[in-house]
């Protein structure tokens, strides 16, 4: 019998190691799986590579994990939403690959569907195409970026079957389903875990195939909405 | 005490939520809108009744609906700018990988942006002040300033300090070279043409003359030659 649920995010997370790259889910609080970064903390892996739309809100999950000195790099198309994040970029304690966030989303589409690349119009004549190849299609410049791919995904949906087949929750997708197909592990937070069967497989967004832990955790919803 | 027209003119709420309601007026039924963080968020709300319109959010919201009540927020339903946001009947929820296939592939007739400054050939900067920005984050801007069918800016015509931000050549770095069809400011409602920029409207009691005075790029009248 498959059965990809585990007890605890400290068991689906055990075998993470120090030099990762780690996409996380989520825009803003959104989809956001606060109890896996949580057991990321309590793991101590370091040396990671955070691959997030931004750098989380407040003092817990992300901004505590970079506070605590765990992460070398940073993916990220906004990360002015922690305080932490900018202190340490300012002190030179934390590199950032800034992209624009369609970029962000296509690289990530493009390391999980084994695409080699893309050429997009998105940052060309910008300082974010410094350094990249540009390249003229039909009388239209475009500049070459790169698939993404990570060793761990840490992703959140709201309903899951023990096979990982996975629904979202309102504005909740976002980068989960592409996240779930990019990386060596795909490891997801969720509220309620169904019986095979329940969910109408039309309505499956993210297809088990590419789940390989299920944590179910109750959880509080996201954050207070706040405007940045 | 300052009369309706400065009001609608000068800074604050009432002046940002009149360059919104202009930018409602504008936008014709049926069409699909990108609203960016700012002023342009505010359109979203200002809409004429009765008038179908679909707004996008890049964070994978089609037919977003007015702000909620606060007590009926739904937490996991956001915006771009992460506020809590309400969805129409007929509106459809989905990854980021198909919103920018949305944005980047041309299915949005428009987007409206807000500004740092526009120059006269259409050239848009809005992400960051300088290339040493001390912490950088460009969101979507770059991805719907090229994948949007129309850009529209919405911005105060100058900084607090009254600098132009209408300009000859953009100072801060770009988000996108050429882009910008329309802007609309607390003084006019400007189009950037193949000879630069065309007034089209003046807002409330602002005359021509004002409104170049405080714009830093030679100002066209629409329908006069020169």
């Amino acid at each position: 019998m498959i059965d990809k649920r585990v007890a605890t995010a400290a068991e689906a997370l055990a075998d993470v190691k120090d030099g990762s790259t780690v996409l996380v889910g989520g825009f803003g609080q959104v989809g956001h799986p606060m109890a896996l970064i949580d057991g990321l903390i309590e793991h101590g892996a370091k040396d990671l590579t955070i691959v997030c739309n931004n750098a989380g809100i407040g003092t817990s999950g992300l901004p505590r994990l970079m506070k605590l000195g765990r992460v070398r790099k940073i993916v990220c198309s906004y990360p002015r939403t922690a305080a932490v994040f900018s202190e340490l970029y300012a002190a030179g304690k934390l590199e950032l690959e800034i992209t624009p966030q369609g970029t962000l989303a296509e690289r990530i589409r493009a390391g999980g569907a084994g695409i080699g690349g893309f050429y997009t119009r998105t940052g060309v004549g910008t300082l974010l195409a410094e350094g990249k190849e540009t390249r003229d299609i039909g009388g239209v410049s475009y500049v070459l970026e790169l698939p993404l791919k990570g060793d761990l995904a840490l992703i959140e949906a709201w309903e899951a079957d023990r096979w990982g087949n996975l629904i979202f929750r309102g504005s909740g997708q976002n980068f989960n389903p592409i996240m779930a197909t990019a990386a060596e592990k795909t490891v997801v937070q969720v509220q309620k875990v169904h019986d095979l069967g329940t969910i109408e497989p039309t309505a499956v967004v993210t297809p088990s195939i590419f789940v390989d832990r299920i944590v179910e955790i109750p959880y509080a919803p996201p954050y207070q909405a706040i405007s940045y | 005490m300052r009369s309706a027209a400065d009001r609608m003119t000068g800074p604050g709420l009432d002046g940002r939520k009149a360059i919104a309601r202009l930018i409602a007026r504008d936008i014709p039924e049926g069409w699909h809108v990108n609203l960016g963080i700012g002023i342009p968020t505010l359109v979203g709300d200002l809409v004429p009744e009765g008038r179908e319109v679909l707004f996008q959010s890049e964070n994978g919201i089609l037919g977003m609906g007015p702000a909620p009540d606060e007590t009926l927020a739904d937490p996991w339903l956001v915006n771009a700018g992460k506020q809590n946001v309400t969805l129409l009947p007929g509106a459809s929820l989905f990854d980021h990988a198909l919103s920018f296939t949305m944005i980047r592939g041309g299915h949005l007739d428009l987007c409206v942006l807000g500004a740092l400054e526009v120059a006269e050939n259409g050239d848009l900067a809005n992400w960051s002040t300088s290339a040493s920005d001390t912490a950088p984050a460009v969101g979507g801007a770059m991805d719907l300033a090229v994948g949007a069918r129309r850009i529209w800016v919405a911005m105060e015509h100058t900084t607090k300090q009254g600098v132009s931000k209408l300009v000859r050549h953009c100072s801060y770095p770009l988000t996108a070279s050429g882009v910008v069809k329309r802007i609309y400011t607390n003084l006019a409602v400007i189009d950037v043409t193949a000879r630069g920029f065309e007034v089209i409207e003046l807002i409330a009691d602002v005359d021509f003359e004002t409104v170049q005075a405080r714009t830093d790029a030679k100002l066209h009248r629409k329908d006069v030659a020169g």
